[in-house]
């Protein structure tokens, strides 16, 4: 038999990254996922084919040079490595951790088709722990243009857009409403998932490249768009995120130890509720917490109630399948202790004497076919009503934007259901001038999505600002 | 909403002063809690991390005609700024100061300055007319065009209810439970003619006579025994001991 050439070695495994164990993790606020040393982050590296076409910079919001960047690491350039991501991408210690890499770049690694796809995630975060760890390096910027821009929101939108107009020579300052920098970043996603620190630093970093970030600045009501347009800025970018909660409309929904999902995570993550009476800022949870919604946002509140000692009950209108959370969320979750309970829907809170929910009636629901859109329906089933008992109940079915900028800004159109300010592809909104991206221009959506539309957005200005006289 | 250092919490604090000239807001508050007894130790020249305002929607400031100002407690202290405001759209104002005892009450001067009359009262009696009920003859005897009214929850609720049967309109000023004070975590959540609507946000001046004030109550009382803690401990391990507030 005649001998045939060996062929390159392919591990169809990816590398696992250390996690903390559930048992150990569901009782701190620490961060779950350990990262790569880095003989996991060379092995992983050596897994990449290199494409010539690659795929994976396709599936990408920002266009990150992956291919180049796994190969800086395969070689242990590691300060090259991270400069290749930040010429797309400012926040590299977030996306490696926040992203859903599995429904972007990894879904379109070739690797993917015969085992588990390249971890970019995972490579990525590497380099900004590396990074972190090494000292911070900045890039060039380009000439003073002269040229002023305010951006609304110090959010992932935001701090994508001052990141990239400010390496481009204008003159950026960023009003932030709360008083630290982030975003949802820093309100939002919990400790665990995202350290504060390290949002902190992505911050830090924006601000070192020359952004003035400006704390405690309500644009639309400290300042109105309109009046930073006459106060000599040339451009304005609007990021200013989906913070406004939805409720149920359900009766008893004002009783007390019902929260938003947004009180519930500001409270602890921003506030670090986790930690009172060291931290100023109070949350009473019960032990019995319910919490209702299917995202990512009704993941990360149930995990910070179990790991505040209560059992925790997801309730979900539609069924598992559904869930519109990361898959690894929900996994993540259930190993913690979460219990689900699908096709369920609330009807009515009851309260105790002292006006704190004490117990809920729900109803049963069933899918209906799916609509045009593919998305299937639910539909309440008649006499299928239950009560639970709940001292907790928390409320994570979706927020809109902020309707404090469009009620302040005569011309700028939004959509009148949804509250979203109207953009077109680049983010260029009804006001000559005035751009917006992230959540305030599609509705609650991903962090990195919110990147890509500030990085649309910044490349739009930067040619607006240049052919303005 | 101010907060004092980065352990500390956000609280709103109604505005009742201000020079433009110079740049500065004034705040009056009661120490009641951690942060209020904390701000209470702050000596000239010293900071704090955060101030951000003002925010929510402006006073509606015109001619009405005759105007009932009523201030109780601490709010005495911005109600003055509705006063001067409303006297010089060109109101008559009448202006009831209210207090616990004698020696809480304050501004009276100034109050006599910018009123047309001015009314005391207090819960024990010991100045001016006892509790409320004085109102009740003063509006069977003078029409009023509108009310404002600032103060305890309580004492707003207690205002309502009198001025309703003679058709006042009747504006409260609202400072719930808040975190961010920018309509994003709905805790000042407050039901309003039976819509839901966001203390920060949709207010701070809302329509007494439409206001589910028991609700409020309940709602305001949420945390109590947290703050009650946190307040305790604060004094238990020596108060203000940080050193900022020393010379």
């Amino acid at each position: 038999m005649a001998e045939t050439k060996p062929k390159p070695k392919l591990n169809k495994k990816a590398v696992e990254m250390n996690k903390q164990e559930p048992k150990v993790r569901a009782k701190n606020f620490k961060e779950v996922a350990l990262g790569y040393t880095e003989e996991q982050a060379q092995e992983e590296a050596s897994r990449c084919l290199q494409c010539p076409k690659p795929q994976c910079v396709t599936g990408c919001p920002v266009e990150v040079p992956i291919p180049e960047f796994i190969k800086c690491i395969r070689e242990k350039k590691y300060a090259e490595g991270i400069a290749t991501i930040k010429s797309k991408n400012a926040l590299p210690a977030v996306c490696g951790r926040v992203c859903p890499q599995e429904e972007q770049c990894q879904k379109k690694c070739v690797i993917g088709k015969m085992g588990d796809p390249v971890s970019i995630g995972r490579l990525e975060r590497f380099l900004a722990d590396w990074e972190r760890d090494n000292g911070y390096q900045l890039p060039p910027k380009a000439k003073p243009t002269g040229k002023k821009v305010a951006i609304v929101g110090a959010g992932p939108a935001g701090l994508t857009a001052a990141a990239d107009l400010v390496k481009l020579g204008h003159e950026i300052t960023m009003f932030e409403a709360l008083h630290v920098g982030g975003g949802v970043l820093s309100y939002g996603i919990p400790e665990f998932r995202l350290p504060k620190a390290m949002v902190q630093n992505e911050v830090n970093y924006v601000e070192k490249l020359g952004v003035d970030l400006r704390l405690g600045n309500l644009v639309g009501r400290t300042h109105t768009i309109p009046e930073l347009m006459k106060n000599g800025y040339d451009a304005v970018f609007i990021g200013s995120g989906a913070g406004l909660p939805q409720f149920t409309g359900c009766p008893g929904e004002n009783l007390g130890g019902i929260y938003s999902a947004n009180e519930f995570l500001i409270r602890v993550n921003l506030m670090k509720a986790f930690a009172f009476p060291e931290y100023d800022t109070p949350l009473r949870l019960g032990k019995h917490v319910v919490v209702i919604g299917g995202g990512n946002v009704a993941m990360d509140c149930a995990r910070c109630s179990m790991r505040l000692g209560a059992e925790v009950c997801l309730l979900y209108r539609r069924s598992r399948d559904e869930l519109p959370a990361r898959h690894e969320e929900i996994e993540n979750a259930e190993e913690e202790g979460l219990v689900c309970k699908f096709l369920a829907a609330p009807l009515e809170f009851y309260g105790d004497e002292k006006g704190w929910v004490k117990s809920m009636k729900c109803i049963a629901m069933e899918l209906t076919e799916p609509d045009e859109k593919g998305r299937r329906g639910v539909k309440k089933i008649p006499g299928s009503e239950f009560t639970m008992e709940v001292d907790t109940v928390i409320i994570a079915i979706g927020q809109t934007p902020n309707p404090i900028i469009q009620r302040t800004t005569d011309g700028l159109e939004s959509n009148p259901k949804h509250g979203t300010i109207n953009v077109d592809d680049v983010g260029k909104t009804s006001l000559d001038g005035v751009y917006a991206g992230g959540d305030v221009a599609t509705g609650a959506a991903t962090v990195i999505s919110a990147m890509g539309a500030g990085k649309r957005a910044a490349k739009a200005m930067h040619e607006y600002l240049m052919n303005k006289k | 909403m101010v907060i004092i250092h980065e352990k500390g919490e956000r609280v709103p604090l109604t505005i009742c002063g201000y020079n433009a000239k110079k740049g500065t807001v004034s705040f009056a508050f009661h120490e009641v809690g951690k942060t209020t007894k904390e701000l209470g130790c702050l000596n000239v020249g010293d900071c704090i991390m955060n101030v951000t305002g003002p925010l929510g929607n402006p006073s509606e400031i015109k001619k009405f005609g005759k105007v009932l100002c009523i201030g109780g407690s601490i709010m005495i202290a911005p109600i003055m700024l509705q006063v001067k405001a409303m006297k010089e759209a060109g109101n008559k104002v009448t202006t009831v100061l209210g207090c616990r005892s004698k020696e809480f009450l304050f501004m009276e001067k100034e109050a006599k300055a910018l009123s047309e009359k001015v009314y005391i009262a207090s819960d024990d009696g010991t100045i001016g007319n006892k509790g409320l009920d004085f109102l009740k003859a003063l509006l069977k005897k003078e029409k009023f065009d509108r009310c404002v009214v600032m103060g305890p929850v309580v004492m707003m609720k207690d205002v309502s209810e009198i001025t309703k049967p003679f058709n006042i309109p009747t504006i409260i000023t609202l400072t719930p439970i808040m975190i961010d004070g920018m309509g994003m975590c709905g805790v000042c959540r407050v039901t309003v003619g039976g819509k839901m609507l966001f203390g920060c946000v949709d207010g701070p001046e809302f329509d007494g006579h439409q206001t589910d004030f028991e609700e409020l109550i309940l709602r305001q009382r949420t945390m109590l025994p947290e703050e009650r803690v946190g307040s305790l401990l604060w004094e238990t391990s020596g108060g203000c001991k940080c050193g900022r507030n020393k010379a």
